[in-house]
C-alpha cells in the first residue's frame, strides 16, 4: 500500500460517522419475523428461505453469555447483517436487507472465534436497484465492512493463541501446521492493519524491511524462522546470509516474540472493535486495491514466506479480502454507472481463483511455493495484472465521479 | 511505397533535453520533404527538435517500421495470448493496440491521457514520454504461427484455414542454441523511435492494454541501428566495429516493394496478408571479448570488408560492388570462401532480405562477459527469403565462431490499418 493510500485511510477515519439505526428499514407489516434461537453451541434459525428485501428476525439468546447473529454472503467471508451484543435472556428484533440470493446464517458465541451454527440461507424474490444516490445502500456497505473486520480480528485472536501455544511449548509440527491457516485472517484486512501504523510493521514484518528500518524484528515471520530454521549457506530474500545476525529463539525468547504476537494482535482488535473505527466507502475499494498490490509486491515474489513458502495460503487470503471488499461495494459502483466495470472485475476474479483453485485451498494446504515453477508464476502474475487493472479503477466508479467522455 | 517522415510539430512541440541528448551520439539526422530529397543535418539543436517532432503516419497501405528510414532505438517484445483469451479477445486486443499506436506515433498520451481529471483514477497513460513528442516512432504488429493453431491440431481462434502457407516455425540451422525464454511468441510488436523513452514508453503501455488477453513472453531493447533503409543514411556499425548491411535493401530502389510485401495472389488462402510481410528477429549474442583480440587481417577476412571504410577487400570503396571472383597473388579468393559478405551476398544464396537491426547489451553474464550483439530483424516477401540466407551462412560462414544465435522468431506482418480501421482487420474480416 502506497504512503498516499496509507496516510488518505488514516484520515479518513475520522470523517465518516456511521449511523446504523435509522438506516435500515422496518419489516413490511404483515410479515412474520424469523425466529432465531440462539445458545452457546447453536444458532437454529426458524427457516432457511425468505423473499428479497427487509427480512425480520426475532433474536433469542437462552445461553449463558453475549453472543452475536450474523448473516454471511455465500463466500462466507463477507457479511451482509449483524446484530452484536445479545445479553443472556434477551430477546431483541433484527431487521436485515437481502438482495436475492444464497447466504448463510451463524452466531458467535462471547462474539469471538469461529461462526457458530452455520446455516444456508436462501433468499428468493427480485432484486432491487440501486439509485446513484442511494446513501442507506452506502451507509449499509460501511456497517458490513466494518462488521467483515471484525469478524476477522474475532477469528484471528483465538487461532494466534493457538498457534502461539504451540510455538512457546515447543510443539514445532503444530505449530508449522496452524501457521498458514492463522495468518489468512490477518491478510483478510491487512490493509487496515496497515492504516494503524506500527501494527503491521511489528505483526507482519519481514526480517529484511526491519533490519532496513532499524525495527526491532517481530511478529509472524519472526516465528515462521524458528519453525523452518535455515541451514548453513541458505540466504535470505535479500541473498544475504541467513545465519548472520540471527540466533533460533530460545525459550524465553520464544515466549517474548509469541506473547508479542498475542498482544499486538490483541490491540489490534480492540481497535476495530472501538466506538470511533470507521471508514468511508473509498477505503473499501482501496482496501481491494492495496490488497492485490500486496500480492503484487510481495507473493508472487515468493519474499513473503520465504522460510515456510506458504506464500500461496497468503496470496488466496489477499484476494478474498479484496473480493469481499469489492463485492461490498459493486452494487454502489454498478448504480453509479460502472456496470461493465464490475463485471470485468468480476471475471477477473473468478480466473484467478480458479487458477488459485488448481494449487490449492486455505483449509486444504496449498502447493508449496518453492514448488511452483516459473511459469506458472508467469500465469499467476499475469491474472494478477488483468485483474489489477480494472480495480484501480474500482474507487473512482464507487464515488461516482463522471467518466470523461472522448 | 516509401514513407515519407513528416517534420511537423507535435501537440508538445518545443526542443526535448532527452532528444538532444540522444541526437548528440548520433551520426546525422534526415530530415526533408520527401525520400530521396532529405538531408543530413549535423547534431544541431534545431536537428533535435525536428528528432523529436518526426512523424510518421500509422495508417496507410503498409505498416510503418519496415521501409521507414531506421530509427536509432528499438524495443520489440513477443507476446503471448492467455490460455483463456478468445477470439473476440484477439480482435478487440488488436483493436485497442491500434487505436493506442495511432495516438503514441502522433506524440499524443493513450486513452484517457497521462493526467486524468480526477485524482482517484489511474492515469491511462503512463506518462513517462509527456513532452518528448512522437520523435519517429513507429509501431509495427506481427501474428506469429501459434495464433493459427497448436501443432496438436487445436485452432483456438478459428484461424486454421487462413494460416499463411509460408508462416510456419523456422527450420533449425545448424549452430542453432535457442532458449524458449527468448524465442517465439503469438504476436510481436517491434516498436522503433529515435528517443529510447519514447519506444519505451509504447511497449510499456501496449502491454498495460494486454493485461488480461496477453502478456510479454520476452522483450528486447536495442540501439544503435545496424543497417540503413534508405540511401539517405550513413550505413552504422555493429558491436564488432564493422559496416554491417551495406547492400542492404534500400526503401529508393525501384525493385524493394517486390522484395519486401506480399503481393495478391501470392499466397490464395491467406490474401488479407497481401501489402503485408513476414517478419524474422534473430537474438545473436556476440562473443565479443573473443572477437576484440582477433588480429585486424583475421577480423577483415571474417567480414570479407575492410574495417575502415567497409570496401570490399576485392578493391573499390562501401558501395563498390563485391567481386567474389577476384584471386590474390596467393592464388586463394581476395574475399575468402568463408566470408560473411560472400555467403550473405544475393550472388551466392539468391535471395535478398530487408534487414532491420540493432546492437543490444544487456548487462552482463556470470562470467562478467558483455551480454551483447545484434537484434537482427529481417523483412521479406517470403520466409524463404531470410532461410536461404541463414542457410548459406549457418553452415560455413567464418562469423559463426564468434556468434551464437540465441533467439529467434517469425511472425506474418499484416498491411497497415486503414483509416479509422485496425492492423489485421483483414484477417477478420
Amino acid at each position: 500500500m502506497s504512503t498516499a493510500r496509507l496516510a488518505a485511510a488514516v484520515s479518513a477515519t475520522a470523517l465518516v460517522v456511521v449511523g446504523l439505526a435509522g438506516c435500515v428499514p422496518n419489516a413490511p407489516a404483515g410479515t412474520e419475523a424469523i425466529k432465531v434461537d440462539i445458545t452457546d453451541t447453536g444458532c437454529a434459525v426458524g427457516t432457511a428461505t425468505a423473499s428479497a428485501g427487509a427480512i425480520a428476525f426475532d433474536l433469542t439468546n437462552s445461553g449463558t453469555d453475549v453472543n452475536e447473529f450474523e448473516i454471511y454472503a455465500e463466500d462466507q467471508l463477507r457479511i451482509v447483517g449483524e446484530k452484536e451484543n445479545i445479553t443472556p435472556g434477551q430477546t431483541i428484533s433484527y431487521v436485515a436487507q437481502l438482495q436475492p440470493g444464497t447466504y448463510y446464517t451463524a452466531c458467535k458465541f462471547q462474539q469471538i472465534g469461529a461462526p457458530i451454527g452455520v446455516a444456508a440461507f436462501t433468499v428468493g424474490g427480485t432484486a432491487a436497484t440501486l439509485s446513484p444516490d442511494d446513501q442507506a445502500a452506502e451507509t449499509q456497505a460501511i456497517t458490513n465492512y466494518i462488521s467483515y473486520i471484525k469478524s476477522q480480528t474475532e477469528e484471528l485472536l483465538p487461532a494466534v493463541q493457538t498457534f502461539v501455544a504451540a510455538y512457546e511449548a515447543g510443539d514445532d509440527d503444530t505449530a508449522r501446521s496452524l501457521f498458514a491457516a492463522t495468518r489468512a485472517y490477518y491478510e483478510r484486512i491487512e490493509p487496515t492493519a496497515e492504516a494503524f501504523g506500527d501494527l503491521d510493521p511489528k505483526i507482519d514484518y519481514r526480517e529484511v524491511d526491519a533490519l532496513a528500518e532499524g525495527l526491532d524484528w517481530t511478529g509472524f515471520h519472526r516465528i515462521e524462522k524458528d519453525l523452518w530454521a535455515p541451514k548453513a549457506g541458505d540466504l535470505n530474500s535479500d541473498g544475504t546470509d541467513a545465519l548472520a545476525g540471527w540466533a533460533p529463539s530460545t525459550t524465553e525468547q520464544r515466549q517474548q516474540f509469541g506473547d508479542g504476537l498475542v498482544a499486538d494482535v490483541q490491540q489490534l482488535y480492540d481497535l476495530v472493535h472501538a466506538a470511533d473505527f470507521s471508514v468511508t466507502l473509498a477505503d473499501i475499494s482501496n482496501g481491494a486495491i492495496g490488497l492485490l498490490d500486496e500480492v503484487a509486491q510481495s507473493k508472487i515474489s515468493g519474499e513473503e514466506d520465504w522460510w515456510s513458502h506458504t506464500d500461496l495460503s497468503d496470496f488466496q487470503a489477499n484476494v478474498q479480502g479484496a473480493q469481499v471488499a469489492f463485492e461490498d461495494v459493486k452494487d454502489i459502483a454498478t448504480a453509479k454507472g460502472g456496470a461493465d466495470l464490475v463485471s470485468q472485475i468480476g471475471s477477473r476474479l473468478d480466473a484467478l481463483n480458479t487458477l488459485l483453485a488448481k494449487y490449492g485451498s486455505i483449509d486444504a494446504g496449498f502447493t508449496a511455493y518453492d514448488q511452483v515453477s516459473d511459469a506458472q508464476r508467469k500465469e499467476l502474475s499475469d491474472a494478477v495484472n488483468a485483474l489489477a487493472e480494472p480495480l484501480s479503477q474500482l474507487t473512482h466508479a464507487v464515488l461516482g465521479v463522471a467518466e470523461p467522455t472522448e | 511505397m516509401t514513407q515519407t517522415p513528416a517534420a511537423e510539430p507535435g501537440p508538445e512541440s518545443g526542443l526535448s533535453r532527452r532528444a538532444l541528448f540522444g541526437l548528440a551520439g548520433a551520426a546525422g539526422l534526415v530530415v526533408g520533404g520527401g525520400v530521396g530529397t532529405g538531408v543530413t543535418l549535423a547534431a544541431t539543436g534545431a536537428a533535435a527538435a525536428a528528432t523529436a517532432n518526426v512523424r510518421y503516419p500509422f495508417e496507410g497501405a503498409h505498416q510503418s517500421g519496415i521501409l521507414t528510414p531506421v530509427q536509432d532505438r528499438l524495443h520489440f517484445a513477443a507476446f503471448d495470448l492467455s490460455t483463456s483469451a478468445t477470439r473476440d479477445d484477439l480482435v478487440s486486443l488488436l483493436k485497442d493496440w491500434s487505436a493506442a499506436a495511432a495516438r503514441m506515433t502522433a506524440g499524443q498520451d493513450v486513452g484517457g491521457g497521462a493526467i486524468p481529471a480526477a485524482l482517484t483514477q489511474p492515469p491511462d497513460d503512463t506518462g513517462e514520454a509527456l513532452g518528448l513528442g512522437p520523435s519517429g516512432l513507429t509501431i509495427t504488429f506481427g501474428l506469429g504461427p501459434t495464433v493459427f493453431g497448436g501443432e496438436d491440431g487445436s485452432d483456438r481462434f478459428g484461424l486454421r484455414s487462413r494460416q499463411p502457407a509460408a508462416l510456419q516455425p523456422l527450420p533449425r540451422f545448424s549452430g542453432d542454441a535457442l532458449q524458449p525464454g527468448l524465442s517465439g511468441g503469438d504476436l510481436c510488436v517491434q516498436a522503433c523511435a529515435e528517443d529510447p523513452q519514447v519506444a519505451v514508453h509504447a511497449i510499456r503501455n501496449l502491454s498495460r492494454i494486454a493485461f488480461g488477453r496477453a502478456s510479454i513472453r520476452w522483450s528486447q531493447l536495442g540501439f544503435g541501428r545496424t543497417s540503413s533503409t534508405s540511401t539517405s543514411q550513413v550505413t552504422a556499425r555493429n558491436l564488432m566495429g564493422f559496416k554491417d548491411g551495406t547492400a542492404n535493401l534500400k526503401s529508393e530502389d525501384p525493385g524493394t516493394a517486390a522484395d519486401v510485401w506480399v503481393q495478391a495472389g501470392d499466397d490464395g488462402g491467406a490474401d488479407w496478408l497481401a501489402g503485408g510481410s513476414y517478419l524474422v528477429a534473430r537474438k545473436i549474442r556476440m562473443l565479443i571479448e573473443d572477437w576484440d583480440h582477433q588480429q585486424l587481417g583475421e577480423q577483415e577476412r571474417v567480414f570479407g570488408r575492410d574495417k575502415g571504410e567497409g570496401a570490399p577487400l576485392s578493391g573499390g570503396t562501401e558501395f563498390t560492388a563485391l567481386d567474389l571472383d577476384a584471386v590474390g597473388a596467393s592464388g586463394k579468393p581476395v574475399i575468402d570462401a568463408d566470408a560473411h559478405v560472400r555467403l550473405a551476398h544475393s550472388s551466392t544464396n539468391g535471395a535478398v532480405i530487408l534487414r532491420r537491426g540493432f546492437n543490444y547489451v544487456d548487462g552482463n553474464d556470470a562470467l562478467g562477459l558483455l551480454s551483447a550483439g545484434l537484434f537482427f530483424i529481417a523483412f521479406g516477401r517470403s520466409p524463404e527469403q531470410f532461410i536461404a540466407v541463414q542457410r548459406s551462412l549457418a553452415g560455413h560462414d567464418a562469423l559463426n565462431e564468434y556468434i551464437k544465435h540465441i533467439g529467434s522468431g517469425i511472425w506474418a506482418v499484416p498491411p497497415g490499418a486503414s483509416a479509422g480501421g485496425y492492423v489485421g482487420e483483414t484477417l477478420f474480416a
